[in-house]
């Protein structure tokens, strides 16, 4: 099925949805002219991972920006259960839609300090037994005193992943959490994204550019391109029909 | 040598102006002999200065003849100068002629009144201003070097400060290194020359006490004194400044912004 055929969720997204936990409404981000994302509109239900495909510079990245508000749209908006996100304060907001980068960019220092980055920051603080229980979840048991610069990429994005997961977040975006990977590390942290995903029952929305990855972690895909939603579906026949 | 060929006072300064230059010419040229291009900026600053200083000289006899509440405006005019230097250097930046005003004027100027109010600074112009002008360019100096290491803290470091923010934090906590480095970077010299007083430099302003025939250890305490006085200012300016750039680095959304001349 392609795009001329398929109904893209711009059609979908227009009146809110009740059962969403996250939806957009015409959400544009333009900068120096150019429509970076152009009026996209999506819902996306509690416990859901969608799978966000297309070729660079689609505005994938763009787009999960915008929904952990480290930028600002020009234009639309977004519904967290149904409430505009700019009545949400930004450090509650990035707590509650957790976003785990390309790249892990740990802080310098150990571990368990990287893991108790988040909620510090909300003046709590991560006991010792949450935080290996965190480092059991991502394979990494008693790494909680080692240095990060000690770490190999695949473990840093493990840590990276177990920081995100110590605020507790409802919603996670990961924005191809495995393309700075070498091969070999690369399939093992997906197994672990999905095996978190699956045990915690997190919604999701993760950018690939890769389909067969989107295949293996989402159940549905969104496909991007100059910054609009082109196709929106199952990603089995999205992937297949591309 | 030249006090026994030139007898007149003026003629032996521009004398001695005339060798310094040459010695400055004979670098450049030394660098030019190495491919490295000095010429233009030296030409510039040196004839730049010579008229500079001779001009405030000038000036400050007329200042000094003038009534006491003048130096007030001498030294806001010095501030106001050195704010406007120290923009020029951190081009590009959002807001630097004010930030920097608001770093050297809050810097400098607390300085400089809560001194002469203790009596610390002798308020006659004749000390307020000449010592008066060593804390503001001490603190202009330490403003540039506090807000250029700002600058490319953050534009070497956007992913772990997004990283912080991602992760909830304020952006005082997300740039929280960043802003210790560059209060840091403003304050070496400053923290340097208190390292080095009287042993690998011997400040002006302590041979011209000397050599005016005051008592040496009292010369030395007060160099001393006006060394405390710039490294108290140097750190109020790099502080105010750089805290008030960070306010500036980030929207109210609590979003890094790049566009404002830091990438």
């Amino acid at each position: 099925m392609t795009s001329a055929s398929r109904p893209v969720s711009a059609e979908r997204g227009g009146a809110a949805d009740a059962g969403a936990i996250l939806q957009t409404e015409r959400l544009t981000r333009e900068v120096e002219g150019r429509r970076l994302v152009d009026g996209v509109s999506i819902s996306v239900r509690r416990d859901e991972v969608v799978a966000v495909i297309g070729p660079s510079g689609s505005g994938k990245t763009s787009l999960l920006r915008l929904l952990n508000r480290l930028d600002e749209p020009t234009g639309g908006s977004i519904l967290i259960e149904g409430r505009d996100y700019r009545e949400i304060p930004p450090a509650e907001l990035r707590r509650r839609v957790g976003m785990l980068l390309q790249q892990p960019f740990l802080f310098p220092g150990t571990v368990a300090e990287n893991l108790s980055f988040g909620p510090e920051s909300r003046g709590d603080a991560l006991d010792v037994e949450r935080a290996a229980e965190l480092l059991e979840r991502v394979g990494l048991p008693d790494y909680a005193g080692r240095d990060v610069a000690r770490l190999s990429g695949g473990e840093a994005q493990r840590v990276s992943l177990a920081r995100t997961l110590a605020n507790e977040p409802e919603i996670l975006l990961l924005d191809e959490p495995t393309s700075a990977l070498d091969e070999a590390a690369q399939l093992g942290v997906e197994e672990l994204i999905c095996s978190v995903m699956a045990v915690q029952g997190l919604t999701c929305i993760v950018v690939t550019h890769d389909h067969a990855q989107a295949a293996r972690m989402a159940r549905r895909a969104l496909v991007m391109e100059a910054g609009r939603v082109v196709d929106d579906g199952p990603v089995t026949e999205i992937v297949h029909a591309r | 040598m030249l006090a026994r060929i030139v007898n007149d006072t003026l003629q032996l300064g521009v004398a001695q102006a005339v060798v310094t230059a040459i010695l400055a010419l004979a670098v450049v040229y030394l660098a030019r002999r190495h491919q490295i291009h000095l010429e233009r900026e030296t030409y510039v600053a040196l004839v730049r200065g010579f008229i500079q200083v001779v001009v405030v000289g000038s000036l400050l006899i007329l200042i000094f003849r003038g009534p006491s509440w003048t130096s007030v405006f001498v030294l806001l005019f010095m501030m106001l100068a050195a704010a406007a230097t120290a923009a020029r250097r951190a081009r590009g930046m959002p807001g630097a002629f004010v930030i920097s005003a608001y770093g050297i004027v809050g810097g400098a100027g607390i300085v400089i009144v809560l001194m002469t109010w203790l009596g610390v600074i002798d308020p006659r112009m004749e000390s307020l201003i000449p010592v008066g002008s060593m804390v503001i360019a001490s603190a202009m100096n330490s403003n540039s070097l506090a807000l250029e290491r700002f600058r490319s803290e953050l534009a070497s470091n956007v992913g772990y400060i997004e990283a912080g923010l991602a992760l909830g934090a304020a952006p005082q906590r997300a740039v929280a290194p960043y802003v210790q480095a560059a209060v840091s970077a403003g304050m070496i010299p400053r923290i340097d020359t208190l390292r080095a007083l009287g042993i690998v430099w011997i400040p002006g302003l302590m041979a011209g006490m000397i050599l005016a025939g005051s008592d040496p250890v009292y010369a030395a305490v007060y160099q001393f004194v006006v060394v405390g006085m710039i490294y108290a200012s140097s750190g109020l300016t790099s502080l105010i400044s750089t805290l008030l750039m960070r306010g500036r680095a980030f929207s109210p959304a609590e979003q890094l912004v790049l566009d404002a001349g830091l990438s």
